[in-house]
């Protein structure tokens, strides 16, 4: 057997460093896979292909979490208009403004130091 | 389940170990055996005579070998499946298996947990999920706000409602000696709490005490000679539907609809045929969606249901009757808990709060962030 040439995650964050959202699509389930792994849970095949999200999503679900100290922030579950769904949160807006349905888009951010890049979305301006 | 005989092994021990906050330096395992001990007095066994061991604890990799080595017990057959404060409701799953198959006679199920005393922190660490950690939730808290977020979204839930959960809770806390909790709450004292993760505030979150206890288990005819009356396993189900919450099927929708349905089935019973539920409420929101997945009302109708004091001592159907985790006690892993009230209630012990008459009990156990799901039902001798 071949052993793999990177990890579903190490190929996940190098897309992210380029500036894209990528997750999986299983050809035989005819379906998105999220997070990224090494076999397909519908078919257990594991012929998954990487493909590009167009980075918009919708607000499925979230909250306001208020840390101790410091200033209370957003997390997010978006649902990703390629038919996945992740965590994530919405910048731009005040966090208790984000609601369920909010159209939103992706951008990645970067915490700095050793810290790999995360996607994160804001609300989609309107035209 | 499948392959699960009904009534095939009954309850016949139960006890807690010491609560709240511990005696300083006692471990998650000493207070395992504290419960082992206690358990085997209510029952008359001897712990000689046990010979299976189930535990569960998320302060020792491998408890059940630290548990064997502390009780001097090196052939007991054993078992230290964890998936979170449902370990034992799955524990008394596999112990009727092991019981009915001959490969023990008298299994103890224990826990022990000293969250209070070392520290949440310390007590469980989390694991780094690279998908959901950079984003911060306050786990397990948020994972069970974003569920709420869309209950109160597609039903129209209210706050109020949620808060109601807890007002609940407290009430039968205080019919309870043991309980943490000793003063009356408000809805308004509720919301009015401090924020945690939206929409809960600390009063919608569970307690983070120390704690622990073991239940005794061996087969129906054993139980029959022994000193209480046995209470028996009449079904048991499991569903385990994701890990992380970003995975969850349907954040309105639990797996205990499932679990529900094989413990239901194997029991000949519905919602309509039970006299008392004991529900991990680890959040308010579980109440009401546990009522809900496991046939008590219809989806969505489990704000409304609740309110009013439906399940508050004296209302329509009896919750969580010891106080719950919001009130009673919570050391991180409730369900060994759920599974001692329900007993304590179908003998008849339970003083002030005792529910008149019940002869059915159904414990719902939760694992994980709404993960791990697994109902138990019980019943006494007239339900065989």
């Amino acid at each position: 057997m071949d052993k793999a040439p990177a990890s579903p995650l190490a190929t996940y964050l190098a897309h992210l460093e380029h500036g894209r959202l990528a997750y999986q699509f299983s050809p035989e389930a005819d379906a998105p896979v999220f997070f990224p792994r090494v076999i397909c849970p519908k078919t257990g095949s594991d012929r998954l292909e990487w493909r590009i999200s167009a980075g918009l999503g919708t607000v499925h679900a979230t909250t306001v979490v208020h840390p101790q100290q410091g200033a209370p922030y957003n997390v997010a579950l978006i649902d990703v208009d390629e038919g996945f769904r992740m965590m994530s949160r919405v910048e731009d807006v005040p966090p208790d403004q984000v609601r369920i349905g909010m159209r939103v888009q992706f951008r990645v951010h970067w915490p700095g130091g050793d810290e790999p890049p995360c996607p994160v979305f804001a609300p989609v301006e309107a035209a | 389940m499948r392959g699960l005989q009904r009534g095939g092994a009954a309850i016949v021990g139960v006890a807690e170990s010491d609560l709240g906050a511990v005696a300083d330096l006692m471990s998650p395992i000493d207070l395992m055996a504290q419960g082992i001990q206690r358990a085997l007095a209510d029952c008359g066994l001897t712990l000689k005579e046990v010979d299976g061991l189930f535990c569960a604890t998320t302060q020792a990799r491998t408890s059940v070998m630290s548990l064997v080595e502390y009780l001097g017990l090196p052939n007991a057959y054993t078992d230290s499946t964890i998936v979170g404060g449902s370990s034992f409701e799955i524990h008394v799953a596999h112990a009727l298996a092991a019981i009915t198959a001959g490969l023990c006679s008298v299994a103890v199920i224990a826990y022990g947990s000293t969250q209070r005393t070392v520290g949440r922190r310390a007590a469980s660490v989390r694991e780094y999920n690279p998908y959901e950690t950079p984003f911060k939730p306050f786990l397990p808290a948020s994972a069970y706000a974003l569920a709420a977020s869309r209950h109160m979204h597609q039903f129209g839930t209210t706050r109020e409602q949620l808060a109601e959960v807890a007002v609940a809770a407290r009430q039968w806390a205080l019919l309870n000696p043991a309980a943490w909790e000793k003063k009356p709450l408000t809805v308004a004292e509720v919301i009015a709490a401090r924020p945690v993760s939206d929409p809960f505030t600390v009063r919608d979150c569970c307690l983070v005490t120390d704690g622990g206890g073991a239940v005794i288990m061996t087969s129906a005819e054993r139980a029959r000679t022994l000193k209480q009356p046995p209470i028996y396993v009449l079904g048991c189900g499991q569903s385990i539907t994701h890990a992380t919450i970003s995975s969850m099927p349907d954040l309105t929708v639990s797996g205990a609809v499932e679990s529900g349905r094989q413990a239901y089935a194997m029991a000949g019973m519905s919602a309509a045929d039970i006299d008392v539920v004991e529900l991990y409420d680890a959040f308010t929101l579980n109440t009401i969606l546990f009522l809900e997945d496991l046939g008590f009302c219809a989806k969505g109708e489990g704000g409304p249901f609740i309110s009013g004091g439906r399940i508050a001592p004296g209302g329509a159907l009896p919750v969580n009757t010891n106080g719950g985790g919001l009130s009673y006690c919570h050391p991180g892993m409730y369900g060994l808990f759920l599974l001692i009230e329900a007993v304590r209630q179908l003998r008849g012990e339970c003083g002030q709060r005792q529910v008149a008459g019940c002869e059915t009990a159904i414990v719902h156990g939760n694992g994980g962030v709404l993960s791990a799901q697994s109902t138990v039902i019980l019943g006494t001798g007239a339900t065989l």
